[in-house]
């Protein structure tokens, strides 16, 4: 075992990670731990753009911006957060155009922009043009500019270093981070790091769908291992769906390619969201367009011999268009369907997507112990936390603009606070759990594999806690994962080496994501009202008296060792907008 | 009623179409542990697979239901991390990228690590002499001068002047498929040199004479052959030998 000492540490390196990387390493000694080289991380997934009233092509401000993401997120959004968000959103843009990020670009050489779903003129006029974009590669294009400054910078990585443990002490009756335990891949050694700060922006937990845009490594693991010791999960039962994922696979079709012209169709070639959204039309929320293609489904009006599709067309829009500002999606189309999209639509299904709850922090990106205290040295940002910014159900291009925005403040916040801090002192083994779970799942000889818990996970998952929920399918979900909970004890792997284990890390992810996933289970069933991305056909409706409010899971373990979830509820920040109904 | 569901009794297919049809091929998979032995051997792995499923999905068969000790890198499986290059059938290709019925699937499928950089174990090559040639090129905006308030300006055909080499996602399939970069590890590479391109051909940077130094040293662009397997090995379709091409002209023109 070996212990390093850093004044900051992140935990991840995609867009919030590296973002918070280049601030803190400019302040103080950082070293950011990553479970994979920085630039395999999904944040270079993402495609269509990043949103800021930029104003470049028509009229826009920030406040419109405010309004969107409120309304969008069904009003579940701290609205101060949003406001933040908003104003601050455009130096996030000019200064990822200062690094250098290759945006594409107007007549007038400034930064071009398109339309995206949910983002609107005058507070619902019509579709604005706000989303600043590189083609179809965004995401990529992002990921790319912030690990060019991160080398530029000299930002100290430990690439394939998997954090399993957050270490939590508690001093003169303060809960405070002193650092975190991590598993080297390569050698299969334990490192501790103790450090002043740490921040978590290790991404999202999608991988507990089956049909996902989500990589095979977003598995909760920073939402998991701060949870495991103390800290709440915030909004958990509020995931995305998003509406175009390729059929069966799940591959992310950008909402890009409706903003530059197309069209959802169904099986009689009906554009149906202009019965759904009639100003959004194909542009409202992803919330609302998912629910409208699985209405059309389930109506029998799907695509297919089952049925069980509906197509986006992309057909009437020029070759040239879609060579330009949609390549990659257009590819994907070709590659892994053999569809040619100038000639043929595209087979879609909703993709589990992106979870709006996590790690609940203030705007700093402190994290929370409870409603109201913060945690002295930890910080989380991105995906992995919940600000919240995006409430119920986040906008399109808001999640690349929230991981610039809010690493970039947790990183400047950490920093600050390492500056001014000292050490804890790190307790007795503070390897030991860590040790004890390698251990244990390098030596055990059940008769449970990992692949077969897994798939089992995410079957009832898409089955039963998807776009539409009832009690009793969610329910059924958490019978199912508590039973998979049990079965996950009795799991052995083939692979006893320490070195590059993936069978070992593999086994390490599916317990996060069990935790995680019934975290998620028992939110929703709490739930009793329609939100956002949370659509309960017994509560078809929102219920602003009862359930305008923040959920806050806790894990509590009794004194018999038995784990259960204990559910508070925490105040939703209004500032400027009160709740009105929601149309597109 | 929940969710429509997509499952069907028989879960199976992760891709494709329900109807089908199943086909038996041969993996075969270049394995290597220095926990377990110092030699590298063949393994075969028979299994069955849509074969409009991708190399990546056969290799997680594997992994999954078969042996668990089989070691490979990968992440978003849709060919935008750059995880998962590796030599399957001889070319170097991305695992997420290639579907079987693409590669003759009649005969054993051959899956080996990428060349050129230190097997670790089985797939897994050591990828950091790779990103230290990148560090190497200086790649990053470096502009001289008080900062604008606002974005610098660029017309749309300076942005594209420089487009297709922004697309790379520093796979390695190109550098390691090049056989200068096998003889010579100090070689730059592919990889480095499209990375120098996608800077020196910006309009908003002022270190392009830099970065031409850099190249113009022993190991740098003139060590490039042309020929062409970076290009065939690229799975964004970057115009890799070309982009090198560029590199040389502009260090002799020294315009660009």
């Amino acid at each position: 075992m070996k212990i390093h000492k850093y004044d900051t540490v992140i935990v991840g390196a995609g867009g919030a990670g590296m973002r918070a990387a280049i601030e803190a390493t400019k302040r103080s000694r950082t070293a950011v731990l990553t479970k994979l080289y920085p630039t395999r991380s999904h944040t270079g997934a993402a495609q269509g753009g990043m949103a800021a009233a930029l104003a470049n092509v028509e009229e826009d401000n920030w406040e419109w911006h405010t309004f969107d993401t409120v309304k969008g997120g069904d009003y579940l959004v701290d609205q101060d957060a949003a406001e933040i968000l908003a104003k601050e959103a455009i130096d996030a843009v000019l200064d990822l155009e200062k690094m250098g990020l290759p945006f594409n670009r107007t007549p007038d050489g400034t930064i071009d922009q398109r339309r995206f779903g949910g983002h609107t003129r005058n507070h619902g006029e019509a579709a604005v043009r706000r989303s600043c974009y590189a083609a179809d590669r965004t995401g990529h294009m992002i990921l790319q500019t912030l690990y060019q400054n991160c080398v530029k910078e000299g930002v100290e990585f430990f690439n394939e270093f998997y954090v399993l443990d957050q270490i939590i002490v508690e001093v003169d009756g303060v809960k405070k981070s002193a650092g975190v335990v991590a598993y080297e891949l390569a050698t299969g050694e334990i490192h501790i790091f103790q450090a002043k700060s740490v921040i978590y922006a290790s991404g999202g937990t999608g991988k507990f769908f089956k049909v996902t845009s989500n990589a095979h490594t977003l598995t909760g693991d920073g939402q998991a291992a701060c949870y495991r010791r103390g800290i709440p999960l915030e909004d958990m039962e509020f995931f995305q769906f998003h509406p175009t994922g390729i059929w069966r696979m799940g591959i992310l079709l950008t909402e890009g390619a409706r903003g530059e012209g197309g069209i959802l169709r169904n099986k009689d070639g009906e554009r149906f969201m202009e019965k759904y959204a009639p100003v959004m039309k194909d542009l409202a929320s992803r919330d609302v367009v998912s629910r409208s293609i699985y209405t059309e489904i389930r109506e029998g009006r799907g695509c297919g011999p089952e049925g069980d599709h509906v197509y986006l067309d992309l057909t009437h829009l020029p070759p040239e268009q879609l060579d330009a500002k949609l390549p990659d999606i257009t590819e994907f189309a070709r590659t892994y369907l053999g569809i040619e999209p100038y000639t043929d639509p595209i087979p879609i299904q909703p993709t589990a997507h992106y979870a709006m709850g996590g790690i609940p922090t203030n705007v700093e990106g402190e994290v929370l112990a409870d409603n109201t205290t913060v945690v002295p040295g930890l910080y989380a940002a991105g995906e992995v936390a919940c600000v919240s910014v995006h409430g119920a159900n986040r906008l399109g291009t808001n999640s690349l603009l929230d991981i610039n925005v809010f690493g970039k403040r947790a990183g400047i916040a950490a920093a600050e606070y390492a500056a001014k801090n000292d050490f804890v002192e790190l307790p007795e083994n503070a390897e030991e759990l860590v040790v004890s779970q390698v251990e244990r799942l390098r030596d055990a000889t059940g008769s449970e594999r990992v692949a077969e818990l897994r798939k089992e996970l995410q079957e009832t998952m898409d089955a039963n806690v998807m776009v539409f929920r009832t009690e009793q399918t969610i329910k059924t979900a958490v019978e199912k994962i508590a039973e998979l909970r049990e079965r996950y004890l009795n799991v052995s792997i083939q692979d006893k080496g320490k070195r590059f284990n993936t069978d070992l890390l593999e086994a390490i992810e599916l317990g996060n994501l069990l935790d995680l996933a019934e975290v998620m289970a028992q939110s929703a069933l709490a739930r009793k009202e329609s939100r956002g991305g949370h659509y309960r056909e017994d509560y078809p409706n929102r219920d602003d008296v009862n359930f305008m409010r923040h959920t806050m899971a806790y894990r509590e373990v009794g004194d018999d060792g038995t784990e259960t979830i204990r559910l508070d509820y925490k105040p939703v920040v209004q500032t400027r907008y009160q709740p009105m109904e929601r149309k597109y | 009623m929940a969710t429509p569901t997509l499952e069907k009794e028989d879960a199976k297919p992760e891709a494709g179409f329900a109807d089908s049809p199943y086909i038996t091929i041969t993996l075969r998979v270049r394995r290597f542990n220095p926990e377990v032995s110092a030699d590298a051997t063949w393994e075969d792995f028979e299994l069955e697979i849509d074969p409009k499923e991708r190399v990546l999905d056969a290799l997680h068969k594997v992994k999954w239901d078969m042996d668990g000790t089989l070691t490979f890198r990968r992440s978003c499986a849709h060919g935008i991390c750059g995880s998962d290059a590796m030599r399957i059938n001889g070319k170097n290709r991305l695992a997420c990228k290639t579907l079987i019925k693409d590669i003759n699937p009649g005969k054993p499928i051959t899956v080996e690590p990428i060349k050129g950089l230190t097997v670790l174990k089985d797939l897994v090559v050591d990828m950091d002499p790779f990103f230290q040639a990148y560090r190497d090129v200086m790649p990053f905006l470096v502009t001289k001068g008080n900062e604008p308030t606002r974005e610098r300006l660029q017309s749309a055909e300076d942005r594209e002047r420089f487009d297709d080499t922004t697309k790379c996602i520093l796979c390695a399939a190109c550098t390691s498929s090049c056989p200068v970069f096998w003889n010579d590890g100090q070689y730059f590479g592919p990889a480095a040199i499209v990375n120098a391109h996608r800077f020196i051909f910006d309009s908003r940077d002022e270190a392009g004479e830099q970065r031409l130094e850099i190249l113009n040293d022993k190991d740098g662009v003139w060590r490039c052959r042309t020929t062409f397997n970076c290009t065939d090995a690229c799975p964004r379709g970057i115009e890799v030998t070309k982009a090198i091409q560029e590199v040389k002209r502009a260090l002799i023109t020294r315009r660009f």
